[in-house]
């Protein structure tokens, strides 16, 4: 059993943050006496990643995901527990570490505005060390597999959103790192450059071994790159799993479209019918139903099609953030 | 040290290659300070004149030369100033360096260290004007320009380190602009940027003594254009040096507490 790549045990971001009402009578006392609120960003998550893994992390706006990145690449020094990521301790930030990772974050740019993205290339080429034939083959290779060939040659400040964010991503990558923290890499993007941008990841992931850490509010991404997830809310770990697991688990209900051959029929006999038009109707069905419910209409009704599927993955999460909130259950 | 001569030359290309496409921003700022030390010039000029043709032993012809060389040496000195790093601090953008296996301050050195070769270019012109109108009288030896172009270098990294050291201050507070102008004003008086250090009482050249800002200012300028021996020129670089070290000592003692506090906010 190979060692984790990046172990994390009971780690928290504290903040103290000044706080006072409104108007000028709370100024003019805070000048005083100040008044302090401990915002728990991140408090005592552990996990485990192993090497080649790809993993989702999921949670609302401000659960304390992009802290957790951010203590896992040294940007931040955590208030308790010291995380461990290929055998480093992120905080003191080792050439040799900074050296083997990377951070993409969607809404951040390493690239020189006003200059082809060729050059800043060059430059984190001397950044890295990277030597010289290793470095053209690796950009070269990646140019080609986003579809850039063209575009690396204008000036950051002409390209698009989209085409900016494959230049961070090659930028990024330019030195081979082992393990990659993506922080929304496709926020913002449309639909044909997140797929895009996804298979790239999911390209690197398998030729170079890398190990990902994802963030995305795109339920795609995550679907598409990650067997497994974690989700976090309001600092704290509520569920650590395979993707699959975690439908099983929280969603009690599966979806059945039905296409009728012959046009209207009853269905409130099945299930709550969701939508019902034009010989399609729409059902939910308590999960373990499923089976049943389906043999039923395939015996009963005369079908053209007939789908069975998992609530979207938006939903699963939503309700995993209500149940576990509601339970105060914490893994 | 192969690895950072190699980033050095790269930032440094990507420095010229950038402020060459602001080229039109550089001329006016060059121009900006240069109007400041031309006032000083005619302000000393026409006292001199009204005293008989100089001015603490310095003739019309030399503060010109004192001046103009002033314009250059400020094009070397401009650094990355405390203001951006309370700006990079402050909102988060210090997170991408970090993420580099390189400390933040060989970026700001070498990225500076090239735009001087556009600042230096386009400052020719200028330069030539302006000593086409004042008049400038200065006789170096080839040891005092030798001296002169590594005086210059000095000064741009002890004034790098002192505005490292004092921009870092915003890993603690949130508004350091007034510590800032408090020093902006103590390196006026007390670095030779308003009136050479000579001209000044004792008792202010004394305390000048203790603060690094002569070494910015005063002393490459008088390097070239002044009547320095051998022994002033080398135990001035000598000073500088012992500067840019003190510098690199507090640079690394602030950092090394003040990055436990940066929350890498925004980015």
């Amino acid at each position: 059993m190979p060692e984790p790549v990046i172990n994390v045990k009971d780690i928290s971001k504290h903040y103290k943050v000044p706080v006072r009402e409104a108007g000028l009578k709370a100024a003019a006392r805070s000048l005083f006496k100040r008044t302090y609120n401990i915002v728990k960003a991140v408090d005592q998550i552990s996990f485990t990643i192993e090497p080649g893994e790809v993993v989702g992390f999921l949670g609302p706006n401000g659960a304390g995901k992009t802290t957790t990145l951010k203590m896992l690449s040294g940007l931040l020094f955590p208030t308790a527990g010291a995380p461990d990521v290929l055998g480093f301790q992120p905080s003191r930030r080792q050439p040799d570490f900074l050296r083997q990772i990377t951070l993409v974050m969607g809404n951040r740019s390493q690239m020189a505005w006003d200059l082809p993205a060729l050059d800043s290339f060059e430059l984190q080429r001397a950044i890295y060390g990277v030597p010289r034939p290793d470095f053209e083959k690796t950009r070269d290779e990646f140019i080609e597999l986003l579809e850039v060939k063209e575009l690396v040659k204008k000036p950051v400040r002409n390209l698009s959103l989209g085409e900016r964010m494959k230049m961070e991503i090659i930028g990024a990558l330019l030195h081979r790192p082992k393990v990659l923290f993506l922080d929304e890499p496709t926020i913002g993007l449309d639909v044909t450059m997140q797929r895009r941008i996804r298979q790239f990841i999911a390209e690197y992931n398998q030729k170079y071994g890398a190990t990902v850490l994802l963030t995305s509010h795109y339920m795609a991404d995550v679907e598409a790159l990650c067997k497994r997830v974690i989700v976090i809310h309001n600092g704290k770990l509520l569920f650590d799993g395979d993707l699959s697991v975690m439908k099983d688990r929280f969603s009690a209900f599966k979806t059945i479209g039905v296409t009728l051959a012959n046009g209207f029929s009853m269905f409130s006999q099945y299930g709550e019918v969701l939508n019902q038009e034009a010989g399609h109707v729409t059902l939910r069905i308590p999960r373990e139903k499923t089976p049943e419910v389906t043999a039923r209409i395939l015996a009963e009704q005369q079908v053209d099609d007939l789908t069975v599927e998992d609530p979207p993955i938006e939903d699963i999460i939503e309700k995993v953030f209500n149940l576990k909130s509601a339970e105060g259950d914490v893994k | 040290m192969k690895h950072y001569l190699g980033y050095y030359l790269s930032n440094m290309r990507i420095a010229i290659l950038g402020q060459i496409q602001y080229r039109a921003q550089n001329y006016f700022y060059m121009v900006g300070t240069i109007l400041e030390p031309t006032v000083y010039l005619v302000v000393w000029s026409t006292i001199a004149n009204s005293q008989g043709g100089s001015v603490g032993g310095y003739t019309t012809g030399a503060l010109a030369a004192y001046y103009i060389v002033w314009t250059l040496v400020r094009q070397m000195n401009v650094v990355f100033t405390p203001y951006g790093w309370e700006g990079r601090i402050q909102r988060g953008q210090l997170s991408g360096e970090l993420l580099r296996p390189v400390h933040p301050i060989h970026s700001d050195i070498s990225y500076f260290a090239g735009w001087k070769f556009v600042q230096i270019f386009l400052w020719l012109p200028l330069g030539a004007v302006l000593a086409l109108i004042f008049k400038p009288v200065l006789h170096p030896t080839w040891f005092q320009v030798v001296a002169f172009f590594f005086a210059i270098w000095g000064a741009f990294l002890v004034r790098t380190m002192l505005y490292a050291s004092l921009g870092m201050i915003s890993f603690w507070t949130t508004r350091v602009g007034a510590i800032f102008e408090l020093v902006f004003a103590l390196e006026l008086i007390l670095g030779g940027r308003l009136v050479p250090m000579t001209l000044m009482p004792d008792w202010v050249q004394h305390v000048a003594a203790v603060f690094p800002f002569q070494w910015t200012f005063y002393f490459p300028i008088n390097t070239l254009v002044g009547n320095p021996g051998v022994s002033e020129i080398l135990s001035g670089l000598g000073m500088q040096v012992l500067w840019i070290a003190i510098g690199i000592v507090f640079v690394n003692i602030i950092w090394h507490f003040g990055i436990r506090r940066f929350s890498s906010v925004g980015n």
